[in-house]
């Protein structure tokens, strides 16, 4: 980085020199830490994923077993955050729409999985579904598996990113307030015509960011989906258990070619997260100008 | 305080129906079946299995750790915010768009990649070797990972504050003739301290449970590089479902009563004015 000198008038030279110093030095150090912890990473993922070629990168990535990873985490995407919208939408109205006994306690238990490490998250299943518990052993006996097998993959993976979606709404539709939708009961709307009509519109980017926020989260979940999973090859690994087992294995390029997919994936959500915004504030501009 | 209105609009029912069935599967049974298995087990063999010699080396080693990530993530985060809010420079809006990135990169590529970076033979790793400083298969690296994943929580905690604040007040300041830093350590650092407060137990919390990118670099050593999230696995792959119970139950106790403990202090020190 150059060094740009200034010159300013003699009067007041010394006062804004050390300002201008101190804003070189920040900015310069800020540059250095952001590249060493967030775009080093980030090039390594690929310049070790390409370092094999570029017939070793799409063998890796057209394996078998990544394939099954691949539709693995498909899977538990499409089934955990479509319900994790759901509940966070119905949660969401019922803490801002509704006086809720215990709000607060509530608010504590959905923001529960943030705080719980989710290597316990996955054995809180393992010990309700595993094969030595009194249900999971019945499950069993009855051909149904859940540990080690995909609904428990599905479970942890919801259990995990359960609550991005209405932390993200809660913020959203308390500060738009309920006038809005007390004004269409007025006029006659009731039910989801209500929430089609009214809320929906409003809160659209909010729900999208924690939707995306989610799905991010919903791919990338590695400890409590570890913990159920019981690495089965083929079977029950995820993109991300898969990569563990490549680079345990010493298939280091192999494991950065299939990582290079989930970085790309992060790179989009980054990008989308950031248009999302973008409208959010626009919104909020909007909305303010008028009132 | 808002005033209380009767129950006009509807769903009230349905959405109540839907969260308490929620959480009670996903959240409620969970913990409670966490919590039966851990007190039906006999005192002495909880005792035994959660402070053994190695479960307390784990403890000490991911207390540790999260806290250097904490406080590193402190000062880098206030730095960067600072930055990134104050001056316009090329770059700061790539920048601040990738502040974002632990949260959207996969753990377990974020661990491969630091390791990859700081092995012996990677590129900051092979730089740092011949000064005789190990990061990776060291407590370093593992708190190198926690930084990592945590350093968006004071970065995003720091920058609405710094965009509000009201540069009057540092104007005015720097006009009675304090100096830069008395300007930064009397007005600006006591607005931001709620901020960094919340980023700082966010950060360590997430350093505390971490598992994903901790396990790549951390060599995962009993006594010396094992997080207690790795212990915890390392016990059920043995089938001592006994024993991951224990060590999980003091994990989560001693978790909670860390961050009840960091929100009381918010809550006293600045009178509920940030806390959600």
């Amino acid at each position: 980085m150059s060094t740009r000198v200034i010159h300013l008038p003699k009067l007041e030279r010394t006062a804004i020199t050390s300002e201008q110093v101190l804003r070189v030095v920040l900015i310069t150090t800020t540059v250095i830490v952001m590249t060493l912890f967030f775009i080093m990473p980030l090039v390594v993922v690929f310049v070790n994923a390409f370092r094999g070629g570029l017939g070793a990168y799409t063998a890796a990535l057209s394996h078998p077993h990544t394939l099954a990873a691949i539709k693995l985490t498909a899977i538990a995407v499409l089934v955990s955050v479509p319900l994790n919208t759901l509940l966070g939408l119905g949660a969401a109205w019922l803490v801002t729409r509704h006086k809720v006994p215990g709000r607060s306690l509530l608010l504590t238990l959905i923001d529960m999985p943030f705080t719980i490490s989710p290597i316990v998250s996955g054995l809180m299943f393992v010990l309700i579904f595993g094969s030595h518990s009194l249900l999971g052993a019945w499950l069993i006996e009855h051909g149904i598996r859940i540990v080690f097998a995909v609904p428990g993959i599905i479970l942890a993976t919801t259990f995990v990113t359960f609550p991005f979606v209405v932390r993200e709404l809660i913020p959203v539709m308390d500060s738009l307030g309920s006038d809005e939708e007390l004004a269409g009961v007025s006029l006659g709307a009731w039910g989801w015509t209500l929430f089609r009509k009214i809320t929906l519109p409003n809160i659209r980017w909010g729900l999208l960011y924690g939707i995306i926020l989610c799905t991010a989260r919903a791919i990338g979940e590695f400890g409590a989906v570890s913990v159920v999973s019981g690495h089965i090859r083929g079977r029950t690994n995820t993109i991300p258990l898969h990569i563990e087992v490549l680079f345990n294995e010493y298939q280091t390029t192999a494991a950065f070619a299939v990582a290079s997919l989930l970085t790309f994936f992060a790179l989009v959500t980054l990008i989308a997260k950031e248009i999302v915004m973008r409208q959010v504030h626009r919104k909020n501009d909007q909305d303010s100008s008028v009132s | 305080m808002k005033k209380r209105t009767p129950r006009v609009l509807p769903g009230f029912g349905l959405t109540m129906g839907t969260t308490i069935t929620g959480l009670s599967l996903f959240v409620l049974i969970p913990l409670a079946v966490l919590v039966l298995r851990g007190t039906t087990m006999n005192w002495q063999d909880f005792v035994s299995a959660a402070f053994s010699p190695r479960a307390l080396a784990s403890y000490k080693l991911t207390f540790f750790t999260a806290l250097a990530a904490g406080l590193g993530n402190v000062v880098i985060g206030v730095l960067v915010a600072w930055s990134l809010t104050r001056y316009r420079f090329p770059g700061r809006r790539l920048l601040d768009g990738i502040v974002d990135l632990p949260f959207a990169l996969p753990t377990a590529v974020a661990g491969i990649s630091l390791t990859a970076l700081y092995a012996k033979n990677g590129w900051i790793g092979s730089l740092l070797a011949p000064l005789g400083i190990r990061i990776a298969f060291t407590p370093v690296g593992i708190s190198l990972a926690m930084l990592f994943v945590g350093m968006p929580f004071v970065i995003r905690a720091v920058q609405p504050v710094l965009e509000d604040f009201d540069t009057s007040l540092e104007e005015a300041a720097k006009s009675l003739g304090a100096s830069g830093l008395t300007t930064f350590r009397k007005i600006i650092f006591p607005t931001l301290l709620p901020a960094i407060l919340t980023g700082f137990t966010l950060s360590l919390a997430r350093g505390l449970g971490e598992y994903g990118s901790v396990i790549f670099i951390a060599g995962n050593m009993p006594f010396k590089t094992e997080v207690t999230s790795l212990l915890i696995v390392t016990q059920l792959e043995e089938f001592d479902y006994s024993g991951a119970t224990a060590i999980a139950l003091v994990m989560l106790g001693a978790s909670f009563l860390l961050l009840f403990a960091l929100n009381l202090l918010q809550r006293i020190a600045f009178k509920g004015g940030n806390g959600s």
